[in-house]
């Protein structure tokens, strides 16, 4: 048994001790999937396979892959008309699992893309990658190079009819572009501002042709199911979500870090084991889970198992599966005020609810931190956290996704924000 | 009076290396990106002159161009000097001090966020999360990525880029 039976993502990176090589990813049955795929599975065989792993989207949002994959499938068969983009642009605060994947085992994407473009008929696939990844960027470019040259890439591809041309676009930065939509517009060199939907991207994306857009950890998964099938891929799960998820944990434990773990796995074992708990003299207060723009967590939930459903009805969203640690030293009213300036600046500025009022409601925080709040601020931004946070109030989720952290905030961590109004000060400064 | 030069000119290697982009791409615009970045690769920055240029090279308006420039955070339309340090500001670099870490590098280098050290060394600016939360404090100068920092690093690192 391999370590690859039970971590498909990255137990050959740790069989091997670092970065895969083309030749250490070949040796752990790499590029077996899709040599095995093209010569003998039709397109529909692998969506179906994929749909019954039941695989979910890991950038967040936690759509069922297949299902996604099936959307495009009615389009036209022209050869060269779709693409597949990988959303690698991991731009959520906390969140560092991609940059890891991409890093370390940059062939397993690859493998990846060649089989998801297959299954949806793409030839032209694109990674949008942060361009602040220069050493994932250079280890992808390099890996692509050397599957081109494997003829793993481009025509005919293991003696099948199916090409693949995968390019690199490295993108200007800004949060938005993780925004699938914005993503699209910026991959064609545009702004990267949302586009409106209908039509979705597998009807019309990239340059008005049908496009699939997947992130990297969702795509890295693909190579295992098609080697070890759907059964195999359902049961490493714990709980009725499927796979293993790479979780993350950064704040103050004694060893932040990443780890590919059976989908489920308590939030408590990862923090007291993986994690190895938190540091001397600091107490665990609250945990955003996947990311900045995901609600708190706090000690009644910590026993929780991390999948999407669990999470969501306890009120939040496993999101990216990497979660933030608040220690009691960190004053939450100035943690929100931290949140607040990031989402307010990385706002698009398209419509106003998130332009005008990310920007205001970071300042009214700033107050309220700097000992300046007024009775009556905390209602103001409960009311703000309503109208500006409502799905439908803005043109995208972004505004959305800010106010999160912050409702809840304001929910679990309210006797800070008071204690801060009424004394004219923050207690976590005095200390 | 000399001439009013309302372009800094391409040279050949950025023609080349913006003509490789376009030439897999549907048409020259969907290169705006792309051709921002070659420039600014072998500029350090965009100045009006070279942002008139990309947009003629790429049969667009300047104005539209901008508007892609000016949208983006890695793209710089006002000079930054030889090195780049940008240092983390988003919530897991934060939860582990980076705002203190903040005030040292700024000390260190004697210049606030958005200057240019005198001698053109350094342009110090505030960057979002880079993906690197498990080693927070991090910072990133030019391509390399540094974390967690310790203060009395910082000398040794910055002695590096001088």
């Amino acid at each position: 048994m391999s370590l690859q039976d039970t971590k498909p993502l990255i137990g050959r990176v740790q069989e091997v001790g670092g970065l895969v090589s083309l030749s250490d990813y070949k040796a752990g049955g790499g590029y077996t999937a899709a040599q095995k795929a093209l010569k003998h599975m039709t397109p529909s065989e692998i969506i179906d396979l994929v749909r019954e792993a039941n695989l979910r989207g890991r950038g967040g949002a936690g759509f069922p892959t297949g299902v996604k994959w099936g959307f495009a499938k009615g389009e036209p068969q022209t050869p060269g008309y779709k693409y597949l983009v990988c959303n690698g642009d991991e731009m959520e605060p906390g969140t560092f699992k991609d940059r890891y994947l991409i890093e370390f085992n940059p062939h397993s994407l690859i493998e990846g893309m060649i089989l998801g473009a297959y299954a949806i008929g793409a030839e032209k696939a694109y990674v949008f990658l942060r361009g602040e990844y220069h050493e994932p960027n250079r280890q992808l470019a390099r890996a692509i190079a050397e599957a081109r040259e494997k003829k793993y890439l481009g025509q005919s591809i293991f003696g099948s009819d199916f090409n693949l041309d995968l390019r690199i676009h490295l993108s200007g930065g800004r949060y938005i572009c993780g925004e699938e939509t914005a993503l699209l517009n910026a991959l064609e060199g545009k702004r990267g501002q949302p586009r409106y939907k209908p039509p979705f991207p597998p009807a019309s994306g990239a340059w008005g042709r049908p496009t699939i857009v997947n992130n990297v950890e969702t795509l890295c998964n693909v190579p295992a199911i098609i080697r070890n099938g759907a059964q195999w891929y359902h049961d490493l799960g714990l709980t009725e979500d499927a796979g293993t998820k790479i979780y993350g944990i950064s704040g103050r434990v004694n060893k932040p870090g990443l780890w590919e773990l059976p989908m489920g796995t308590p939030i408590r074992e990862l923090v007291d084991v993986h994690a190895g708990g938190m540091r001397d003299g600091y107490k665990l207060r609250g945990i955003l889970p996947g990311g900045a723009s995901t609600d708190y967590l706090v000690e009644e939930h910590f026993d929780l198992p991390m999948d999407y459903k669990t999470i969501q009805d306890a009120g939040s969203r496993m999101g990216t599966g990497t979660m933030i640690l608040m220690d009691d030293s960190i004053c939450p009213v100035d943690m929100a005020r931290n949140l607040q300036h990031f989402f307010a600046q990385e706002s698009c500025g398209f419509c106003t609810p998130c332009r005008e009022g990310l920007p205001w409601v970071e300042e009214l925080l700033a107050d309220i931190e700097n000992g300046k709040g007024k009775d009556g601020d905390l209602e103001l931004l409960d009311q703000n956290a309503l109208y500006i946070g409502a799905p439908g109030n803005t043109f995208c989720l972004h505004a959305t996704g800010a106010i999160e952290p912050l409702q809840s905030a304001l929910e679990y961590f309210r006797d800070d924000f008071e204690h801060h109004i009424k004394h004219k000060s923050c207690p976590y400064r005095e200390n | 009076m000399s001439a009013v030069e309302l372009i800094s000119p391409l040279t050949d290697e950025e023609r080349n290396e913006i003509e490789a982009e376009v030439a897999h791409l549907p048409d020259r615009e969907s290169a705006a990106i792309d051709a921002l970045m070659i420039v600014q690769k072998h500029r350090g920055w965009i100045s009006d002159e070279s942002l008139r240029a990309i947009a003629k090279f790429l049969d667009m308006s300047p104005a539209t161009l901008d508007g892609i420039a000016t949208f983006y955070n890695l793209i710089h339309r006002q000079p930054v000097g030889r090195n780049v340090v940008m240092v983390c500001d988003s919530v897991s670099c934060y939860v582990m001090g980076a705002d203190s870490f903040a005030v040292k590098v700024q000390d260190h280098l004697g210049i606030k966020f958005g200057e240019t050290t005198p001698d053109d060394c350094f342009t110090l600016l505030p960057i979002v999360c880079l993906g690197a939360c498990d080693r927070a404090p991090t910072m990133l100068i030019n391509e390399d990525l540094f974390g967690p920092v310790k203060e009395d690093e910082l000398t040794e690192i910055f002695s590096r880029y001088s």
